[in-house]
């Protein structure tokens, strides 16, 4: 079997070219496309993502994207990695502005943090540990409570607990990853969290 | 629990990197891509670039440059120097920066803030807001606005900045320690992070200006360019002195 493809989604919300580089770096094979029809191609995808929530699931509408994504993960079993607002993107409803329909994946709204007397400064700005939550493969090898890199203003607050993945301690708490099956979720940035971020992605790739 | 973060600050002009005092007298460094590598390996926190000369010049930002840097980063980026629109924010995430400093242009045109955190959101963009006493001075100092950096910064994070860099020109290069009581005005008037920057010279200048300047963040170059201290031995300091450090 020769290096993974991984379709990494681009939908005009930037910060592809870090993911891609990061994917590359672990031995897959990333490519960019904003184009339904080339996710078929794919052995995984990523929705990586910066920026405001209605923005982006406008512009996944516009491409017909929201369609394809949802076909191949749930139709066809693609695994599937949503990074900071990708993550936030699976969750049914954002709250940011007017309330906006998600993709719907999990049972969750994506909120804006509530500064606390410890916790008063948004955005999350900066390295904060992650605890696994449940036995996950895209934990292997990662000692609980490793710091990886945040930044952001929203985070996805779920219905239950079924879906939460990972933890972290700001603002009172809030989840940092979410798995529904095959498809994960996370708020932080593994390309951008050295040694353990690549090998998060090096998990996903093997999950 | 969120952790401070140690940021070593690349400052770049033209050909190579440099460091300067006061924000002049600058002298090369070294090359932006050896430093990245190198920061790169040594598992810092974050790193910012700053292309000192590009709005004084007249530049964009060299984006063929950051490209390359941001291929061999994997950690944080920020990037500034010369970004006065939408466009070129928009510009440099594209090419891998993680974060865009905002300088002069937001001083002059304030809506390049606003649209930019509206459409790429808060967390990416950083306000850059240098002093000199209790004034702000924008084109790399050269320019007095009159204007103190409380109002500034209140300012700025209203129109939507995510974090703001708080640089000294008095304390640049020198050494001698941040402006703490400027850095504890700013930080207690905002709840976005605030990078204390301008005057590190040794571990306790760091911890002091987090202590007493209530600082998220400390940037230093002079002293991580001129003397052995490297940011990991200021994060081993600072965690013995009961700060939250990755280590």
């Amino acid at each position: 079997m020769g290096a993974q493809r991984v379709a990494i989604i681009d939908y005009g919300m930037c910060n592809l070219d870090s993911v891609r580089r990061a994917f590359e770096e672990v031995g897959a094979r990333p490519y960019v496309t904003d184009d339904p029809g080339d996710l078929d191609a794919a052995d995984r995808i990523v929705l990586p993502g910066v920026g405001a929530f209605p923005d982006a699931m406008q512009l996944l509408r516009a491409r017909g994207l929201d369609e394809a994504l949802a076909k191949q993960v749930w139709d066809e079993g693609a695994p599937f990695l949503g990074v900071c607002l990708g993550m936030q993107l699976m969750a049914a409803v954002g709250q940011e502005g007017e309330p906006t329909d998600g993709l719907g994946w999990i049972d969750a709204r994506c909120e804006r943090f509530v500064p606390t007397e410890a916790d008063r400064r948004v955005p999350h700005v900066g390295w904060n540990d992650v605890t696994p939550q449940v036995d996950s493969p895209l934990f292997a090898g990662i000692p609980p409570g490793t710091d990886f890199y945040f930044v952001h203003s929203f985070h996805v607050a779920c219905a239950d607990g079924a879906s939460v993945l990972a933890t972290t301690p700001y603002c009172g708490g809030f989840t940092s990853a979410v798995q529904r099956g095959h498809a994960f979720g996370v708020q932080f940035h593994p390309e951008k969290s050295q040694r353990f971020g690549l090998r998060l992605l090096e998990n996903f790739l093997a999950a | 629990m969120l952790k401070i973060r140690v940021i070593p600050t690349l400052l770049h002009k033209s050909f190579g990197l440099v460091k300067g005092v006061h924000f002049d007298s600058r002298r090369a460094v070294g090359s932006p891509m050896q430093a990245v590598k190198v920061y790169n390996l040594r598992n810092v926190d974050e790193l910012v670039f700053l292309d000192v000369t590009a709005t004084a010049e007249g530049r964009r930002p060299d984006l063929e440059l950051i490209d390359e840097l941001a291929d061999e980063c994997f950690m944080p980026l920020a990037v500034g120097g010369g970004v006065g629109s939408v466009d070129d924010v928009r510009a440099l995430l594209g090419v891998g920066a993680d974060k865009v400093v905002i300088g002069t242009a937001a001083l002059r045109t304030p809506d390049v803030i606003r649209e930019s955190a509206d459409r790429f959101g808060s967390q990416c963009i950083v306000v850059s807001i240098d002093t000199r006493g209790d004034e702000v001075c924008t084109k790399s100092g050269r320019v007095p606005t009159g204007r103190d950096p409380v109002d500034v910064a209140q300012a700025v994070e209203e129109l939507g900045a995510g974090e703001i860099l708080l640089q000294s020109i008095d304390e640049d290069g020198v050494m001698k320690g941040y402006d703490v009581d400027t850095v504890a005005r700013v930080s207690a008037a905002v709840s976005i992070p605030v990078i204390a920057s301008g005057g590190a010279g040794s571990f306790a200048h760091m911890a002091e200006v987090l202590r007493d300047g209530g600082a998220s963040a400390v940037a230093a170059a002079s002293m991580f360019h001129f003397t052995e201290q490297t940011p990991m031995e200021a994060k081993h300091y600072l965690a013995e002195h009961g700060f939250p450090v990755r280590v």
